[in-house]
């Protein structure tokens, strides 16, 4: 009997295990395995670790690497610092109970999330087209044209610009997991801290954002990973080569580039399975930084 | 069992299927020519159809950034089309080693194209060629006649002139005196250094010199173009650094600019969306009496999928393409694209007829950094883009500029290495 209810188990995990297996963890090892080996005449040879070596060691590949990691730390730099709090005082104001149309705002701020990111690259670059962009022509009726710059055309404001892009349409997300997290707490605890004098901000300070936390240190994983991973608005904005001058590109289109090709150059599977490799590590140890050193340390609260 | 059963059934319906439509042969045609589509589709393709009963034939175009990508997956996952657009020289070259594409030296066909026509789609020794050669593009630039006649303008044929030509027109005000961003970067290098590039490396002379390695990229003649891109800094619109290659055309058509650094495939684009005269210069010569040189740059071939299943069909086409009627036609519904057919093609429309009448008094050449130049990483032609974008944008000089490709270039160009 024993027997026959652990087969049931592994019939009913099969079909998930299955797809599971195939659609992602066969391909991640293939591509793991493929990132060893290099191009010959007649089909893939086996090289070791040339293809890091070359990543790493060639001045014009790890150029070309440490820019694109340090524009990705960037993206997710202006994803914490904007999206985190914004999200949070989002949350915070919609969980107000004298809020009217809180359901309309909720609604409002997750639209964007749900929009292709085709739509909002293209839509965005619009905005800031200077010339066909809203933008700039409401900056000049307002008399204010001298303020308005290409943004997503100058190297020092174009990745900027995109993360402020990615913020506007997925700051939806913490706002909702903070919201949940907010409306979770139990009213006894705020009328506890009431009676010993927090009110207002220092009940927030005090209360809530010790007991949203642990919501917000999801987020920032969740962001981490997304991060990490990003390149379809780049790619939908900017183009494959990441321009102005490489300055928005971040791993994922860096990878594109050199797994497929573009334009004249061709592409090269090998070094960019080593390419995907090393945004695999990355985004591994940064998950396992999270788990690790910060979510064992949290403190958590019973109600 | 059931189960099983149902899947065999799924799966020889999709055999059955392919084994029914074989009765009647349809050719698929990859390009990266999405702006065509109408034109094959009601003009091409039926006048190929009506006179070969029994093919028909597909043109599915993808977008031209993601064309080369695309197909190389597709051949290499095995669903690539039977007819597959070639682009020019070692991408094509590429394609033909690896076994995709196949040889078609025995095209009858093949004896209507010169030798130079064939070049751009043949190994190093000229042994194979493996696509047809179908049409080359000029570069030059289109501007509005209406702008320049109400300004007072004649075509500038030197440089002092063309500077002259657009400090009038931004002085006047009316118009952006030149249409171009930086945006997508390649209209720098495409419609910016290798437009006016051939008058300083002198053509074929100072690209072929440049393949044996007896100029450098950071020799005077590669670097004087950039300088002169430098100056169109001043030129270009407004934010011009976020401007896209279709905000540009748009500039243009709309009358908004009154000078488009052009390839001559804007022709049929500019012919229905323009409500105004255009006219069309080659690029303007350093010094009056020097002799002119134009990039006239075989663009487009098409070749056969080495693994296609119908073979023979596809090279029926492939010699209809090769024919002087294929030319006609293609020369005509799509003026700008002009036919590298030997036999000499008669085109109606003027800017056509203006872009083609340089090669008479200009010496022709193709890009300079299509042949053998971008086999190795980093790929000349992109690294061009960029420096040529940077250079338009100030934020990297000439000089820089042809330093970074000629050492770029050096690190895998056996014959540019450093000697």
């Amino acid at each position: 009997m024993a027997q026959r209810s652990r087969l049931h188990i592994a019939v009913f995990l099969a079909p998930a295990v299955l797809v599971y297996t195939a659609v992602m963890i066969w391909p991640l090892f293939n591509t793991l395995r493929l990132s060893l080996y290099t191009g010959g005449e007649s089909g893939p040879v086996f090289s070791g670790l040339s293809n890091f070596h070359t990543l790493f060691g060639d001045p014009r590949w790890s150029a070309s690497f440490w820019n694109a990691l340090g524009n990705n730390f960037w993206f997710f730099f202006i994803h914490m610092v904007v999206q985190n709090p914004i999200g949070v005082a989002l949350a915070a104001i919609l969980s107000h109970p004298r809020l009217r149309f809180a359901a309309l705002y909720r609604s409002a701020f997750f639209i964007p999330t749900i929009l292709s990111f085709v739509i909002v690259g293209f839509a965005w670059k619009l905005i800031l087209s200077p010339i066909w962009g809203i933008a700039p022509s409401m900056l000049d009726a307002a008399g204010l044209k001298s303020l308005f710059a290409p943004w997503l055309g100058k190297e020092e404001y174009a990745l900027t610009t995109l993360a402020l892009i990615s913020v506007w349409q997925f700051v939806g997300i913490p706002m909702m997991l903070i919201y949940a997290a907010l409306l979770s707490i139990p009213e006894e605890v705020l009328e506890a801290g009431e009676i010993d004098g927090l009110t207002g901000w220092a009940a927030f300070w005090k209360i809530k954002l010790p007991l949203i936390l642990p919501s917000i240190g999801i987020i920032s994983i969740l962001t981490f990973v997304g991060n990490f991973n990003a390149f379809d608005l780049i790619y939908a904005a900017q183009g494959a080569l990441a321009g102005p001058n490489f300055s928005t590109d971040i791993l994922g289109t860096f990878l594109y580039r050199t797994f497929f090709g573009f334009q004249l150059q061709l592409g090269d599977p090998y070094m960019g399975s080593a390419i995907a490799t090393a945004m695999f590590l990355i985004i591994l140890t940064g998950v396992c930084i999270y788990l690790f050193l910060i979510q064992t340390r949290m403190r958590r609260y019973q109600f | 069992m059931t189960r099983t059963r149902l899947l065999g059934l799924l799966l020889a319906s999709t055999v059955l299927g392919t084994a029914a439509s074989a009765q009647e042969v349809t050719l698929t045609i990859e390009s990266w020519r999405n702006d065509d589509l109408t034109i094959w589709q009601e003009k091409l393709i039926p006048a190929f159809e009506a006179a070969n009963p029994g093919i028909k034939v597909q043109f599915t175009p993808s977008a031209p950034a993601e064309y080369n990508a695309a197909l190389n997956s597709k051949l290499d996952a095995g669903s690539a089309g039977d007819l597959i657009t070639c682009r020019p020289f070692d991408a094509s070259l590429a394609l033909y080693d690896k076994g995709q594409l196949a040889d078609l030296t025995s095209l009858a066909a093949m004896a209507n194209f010169s030798d130079v026509a064939k070049s751009a789609w043949q190994t190093d020794d000229g042994a194979a060629t493996f696509c047809v050669p179908m049409a080359s593009v000029i570069h030059g630039f289109i501007y509005n006649k209406d702008a320049f006649d109400a300004l007072g303008i004649a075509v500038p044929t030197t440089n002092e002139e063309f500077y002259a030509a657009l400090d009038k027109i931004k002085a006047d005000g009316t118009y952006i005196p030149m249409a171009m961003g930086t945006n997508d970067q390649w209209e720098a290098a495409t419609m910016g250094y290798n437009n006016i590039g051939p008058n300083y490396w002198k053509g074929e002379e100072g690209r072929l010199a440049l393949i044996k390695g007896e100029q450098k990229l950071t020799d005077e003649a590669w670097v004087a173009p950039f300088r002169e891109l430098a100056k169109w800094k001043d030129y270009l619109g407004d934010g011009f650094e976020a401007q896209t290659y279709p905000d540009s055309q748009n500039l243009f058509t709309l009358g908004r600019a009154a000078i488009y650094p052009a390839g001559s495939w804007e022709i049929s684009g500019f012919n229905t969306q323009a409500q105004f005269k255009m006219g069309a210069f080659p690029p303007p010569v350093p010094n009056a009496g020097d002799e002119c040189y134009i990039s006239d740059h075989t663009d487009i071939g098409l070749g056969m999928n080495a693994k296609s299943a119908n073979p023979d069909e596809a090279k029926t086409f492939l010699e209809w393409v090769g024919s002087p009627e294929f030319a006609t036609l293609y020369a005509n519904a799509l003026p700008g694209f002009f036919s590298l057919n030997s036999t000499p093609v008669t085109m109606e429309d003027p800017l056509a007829q203006e872009f083609v009448s340089w090669r008479e008094k200009c010496k022709p050449t193709i890009r300079s950094t299509y042949q053998i130049l971008s086999r190795g990483t980093p790929n000349l032609e992109n690294e061009t883009w960029n420096a040529s974008a940077n250079v338009i944008k100030g934020t990297e000089t000439p000089e820089d500029a042809g330093k970074r490709l000629q050492d770029g270039l050096a690190s895998w160009y056996e014959p540019q290495k450093a000697k």
